[in-house]
């Protein structure tokens, strides 16, 4: 095992260039990255995106897709973890994809995030007061209500979605769908 | 879409519905079919390599029927069919064409076509499917061909409407061919080829998403040219896509006006000759010692189109470590993927070799050069010469009868590395091989693609292998038989899968699992003569000569020369997979033992 004291000039250069820890058992500074990705709309296109992450054995945390500003276009927003090397292999290899047209690394650009979470609760009327309290916070919308459950809508960084559910957590909650992250940066492209 | 089926169907529209003029107009429009065979005319194609079938038993009729420009060879295999392809492609820098069925035919391809991808070798494959609407229900011989290749190929394409199908074709080919080549797989529904269309070759094509690169930025080739200048101690590291893009000449002037060493990979093997003092010849788990001292002292490496695979750098993190590193390559994400580089250069090579080659100055390197020269003198790259027949000794024959200037395709395993060290190769596209995928069975169907495509030009093909892979496309040899094509096929017999059987000695205490051959192995001169070719037997050093001689004085059909070498023969030096390349293991015996 080297120290970090042994590599030659040339290894320390390409490890801090990594990204990878200049330590035997440290860890590589892995951080979370969010892309916009602009694509042809079609089936073989998002499908020749998913499989990249599989084929390269990159991570996704999430993936978000819908028809773009002009509908023969798709928009995905992804979710991806690495250190600075797979990162920039995960941009370079979309890039590299034939249908895809634009690739934006959003993460350390002026933008905004926003995730959409649907919650249904089980409560009896006694406990929907009190549960209603709570959502009130986070500015959630009732958007359905039964004898038996309450079903909420939230929408915001993905922070405050963890935050509204980690306050649900008490309450029997049923079931909760996430949307994933949509981004974009705040500016026009040629804005600065 | 592009224009011409965009205008196309202005047309119709302007005129009549588009079902109505398709009616009245179907007699004398041309079937899918058809357009597809027009379609390969107007690109050019010289040869399809083909096996017919159900699904695309109407291509096969309207050839029957037009007499295309091209001709069609009837393969026995379609694995066969796709490496005969790509053999033709590097060994004529065209793009090989391959024509299959659906479902079997298809999956039958998928080798290849890995092949292909992993050694960006442009093909462009093109596959029957069933019916539109039978796609999704199990249908006889029904796959998900675009499914099953989509991390295998650069682009794929389903046709869903005959309009399409000229523009595709010449999609499928222009994205085969530009940029960093690779295979590009055309899924050709059954109805599809049934319906009619105009047929229009497009002049012209746009595909939005996809670019390709030119000059490299000039800002990092100055850059690039000043850090030669300052080196002390500078090596060129050069791959496939030196020849891919046609740098070697530029390559070749570079290194002699600078004085600049050159070790190459597998695959750049001819683009810098291997006669010329300059050269330290291949480097990485079985290159000479010499090229991996090199390697691990110098302060500058100049990567030219290669990507820093695993075989070539072991443990990463021990490799070249005292070297500033410059990477010119045409593909980005090739670019720092396994070693974070100084001075990346984006662009085709043999363009950006241009730019440098107008700024890199006359110099020299005489210490360095001479530190070269003593670690070659240290340790050679030679053979025992003891009486036993040994597969480097039959390799260097070959040499010396063709002069270098034979095409040499090699299968996967020791007889790979033997072929790699021991030719010498001197010109570009010489030298073919599976290097990314390690395909067994890839020499004979490459090397018979390969004699395809140079008829008529008097180059030898000569195709190496072990007595193992050979047998995994051996039904080739018929066709090769048929065709009159006067290959040279050496099987390099140990009566072993010789290269694991190595990894056996050497790694797992001699326990030589499943890898001995004898008991199975055909006799190799009765199965050359009943495909039809001439077969000879050579067992002795003494008669390799005599043995080339006969197999020179055919040329009107493929000859096979079986060599029964001995077992124990190893491929030295190696560095052990996963080892850092200063752990290399040189050859056992000492340099007085070789003449
Ligand atoms: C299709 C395929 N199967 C298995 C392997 C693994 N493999 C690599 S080299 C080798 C031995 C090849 O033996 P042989 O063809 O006799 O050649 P030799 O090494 O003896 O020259 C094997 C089995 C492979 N590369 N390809």
């Amino acid at each position: 095992m080297q120290e970090a004291s042994h590599f030659t000039p040339q290894q320390l250069f390409r490890k801090q260039a990594a990204g990878e820890s200049l330590h035997p058992d440290g860890e590589d500074a892995v951080h979370r990255h969010v892309l916009t990705v602009l694509v042809e709309n079609t089936i073989g296109a998002l499908n020749r995106v998913a499989n990249l992450f599989s084929q390269r054995g990159f991570n996704l945390e999430s993936v978000t897709v819908g028809e773009a500003r002009d509908p023969s276009q798709s928009r995905l927003t992804l979710v991806t973890t690495g250190n600075d090397r797979i990162i920039g292999q995960v941009l370079k290899q979309l890039h590299g994809l034939i249908d895809t047209l634009e690739v934006d690394d959003v993460t350390h650009e002026d933008h905004v995030e926003r995730e959409l979470c649907l919650v249904k609760i089980r409560c009896n009327s006694e406990e929907r007061a009190s549960i209603l309290a709570v959502v009130d916070i986070f500015r959630a919308n009732v958007v359905n209500i039964t004898p038996d459950s309450l079903t909420f809508e939230v929408t915001g960084p993905t922070a405050k979605v963890n935050a509204f559910i980690g306050l649900l957590k008490d309450y029997d909650l049923s079931e909760v769908a996430r949307s994933g992250r949509v981004a974009m940066r705040r500016r026009l492209a040629f804005e600065h | 879409m592009s224009s011409s089926s965009l205008s196309t169907s202005q047309q119709m529209n302007s005129q009549l519905e588009p079902s109505k003029a398709a009616a009245m107009a179907a007699p004398t429009l041309p079937t899918g079919a058809e357009i597809l065979i027009r379609s390969m005319e107007a690109e050019g194609v010289e040869i399809v390599f083909g096996h017919p079938g159900g699904a695309v038993i109407a291509i096969y009729d309207e050839m029957h029927r037009i007499n295309p420009s091209f001709e069609h060879v009837l393969v026995r295999h379609e694995q066969g069919g796709t490496h005969a392809a790509e053999g033709y492609a590097k060994a004529t820098g065209k793009v090989g064409t391959v024509l299959v069925t659906s479902g079997p035919g298809a999956t039958n391809c998928v080798t290849g076509i890995a092949d292909a991808y992993m050694d960006s070798i442009p093909i462009v494959v093109f596959t029957g499917q069933v019916p539109t609407k039978m796609i999704g229900n199990d249908a006889f011989q029904e796959c998900d061909t675009i499914g099953v290749t989509r991390s295998i190929t650069k682009h794929s394409f389903l046709v869903r409407d005959v309009r399409d199908l000229a523009a595709t074709v010449k999609k499928a080919y222009y994205i085969a061919r530009t940029g960093r080549p690779g295979p590009v797989v055309v899924d050709l529904p059954k109805d599809i080829l049934a319906a009619r269309a105009p047929f229009r070759y497009p002049d012209s094509i746009t595909i939005p998403g996809y670019s390709t690169v030119g000059k490299g930025n000039s800002g990092q080739v100055k850059k690039a040219a000043e850090m030669i200048q300052q080196a002390e101690r500078p090596l060129f590291y050069v791959g496939g896509g030196t020849i891919i893009s046609g740098g070697a000449e530029k390559l070749t002037s570079i290194a002699r006006r600078a004085n600049i060493p050159v070790t190459t990979t597998l695959h750049g093997l001819g683009s810098f000759p291997e006669n010329d003092p300059l050269s330290v010849g291949m480097l990485g788990m079985h290159g000479t010692w010499y090229a991996n001292q090199a390697v691990q002292n110098t302060d500058l490496l100049i990567a030219v189109g290669a990507r820093f695979d695993d075989r070539v750098t072991g443990k990463i993190e021990a490799w070249a470590p005292h070297a500033k590193i410059i990477h010119i390559d045409i593909d980005p994400a090739c670019i720092s993927k396994n070693v974070p580089v100084d001075c990346p250069i984006l662009g085709d090579v043999s363009l950006v070799l241009d730019q440098l080659d107008s700024l890199v100055e006359e110099n020299d390197h005489p210490e360095w050069l001479a530190q070269i020269d003593a670690w070659r003198q240290e340790c050679p790259l030679d053979f025992e010469r003891d009486g036993a027949l040994r597969p480097q000794e039959i390799i260097r024959a070959i040499r010396d009868r063709t002069e270098g200037e034979a095409v040499v395709v090699t299968d996967v395993g020791q007889n790979q590395m033997w072929g790699a060290q021991f030719y010498s190769y001197v010109n570009p596209r010489s030298h073919i091989t599976s290097g990314g995928l390690g395909t067994m069975g890839f020499s004979l169907p490459a090397a018979m693609g390969a004699a395809f495509g140079l008829r008529g030009t008097g180059r030898d093909v000569v195709s190496i292998n072990g007595d193992g892979g050979v047998m995994m496309n051996i039904q080739e040899l018929g066709v090769a038989a048929a065709h009159g094509l006067p290959l040279k096929v050496v099987i390099l017999n140990n009566s072993f899968l010789g290269m694991v059987r190595q990894w056996q000695e050497l790694f797992h205490d001699e326990r030589y699992s499943h890898t001995h051959l004898e008991p199975t192995n055909p006799d190799f001169v009765a199965l050359a003569k009943a495909f039809g070719c001439e077969g000879l037997y050579c067992d002795d050093p003494e008669d390799i000569e005599k043995t080339l001689d006969a197999a020179w004085a055919v040329t009107d059909r493929p000859v096979v020369m079986e060599f029964k070498v001995i077992t124990e023969e190893k491929v030295f030096p190696m560095v052990p997979a996963g080892a850092a390349t200063d752990d290399m293991i040189t050859a056992v015996f000492s340099p007085e033992d070789c003449a």
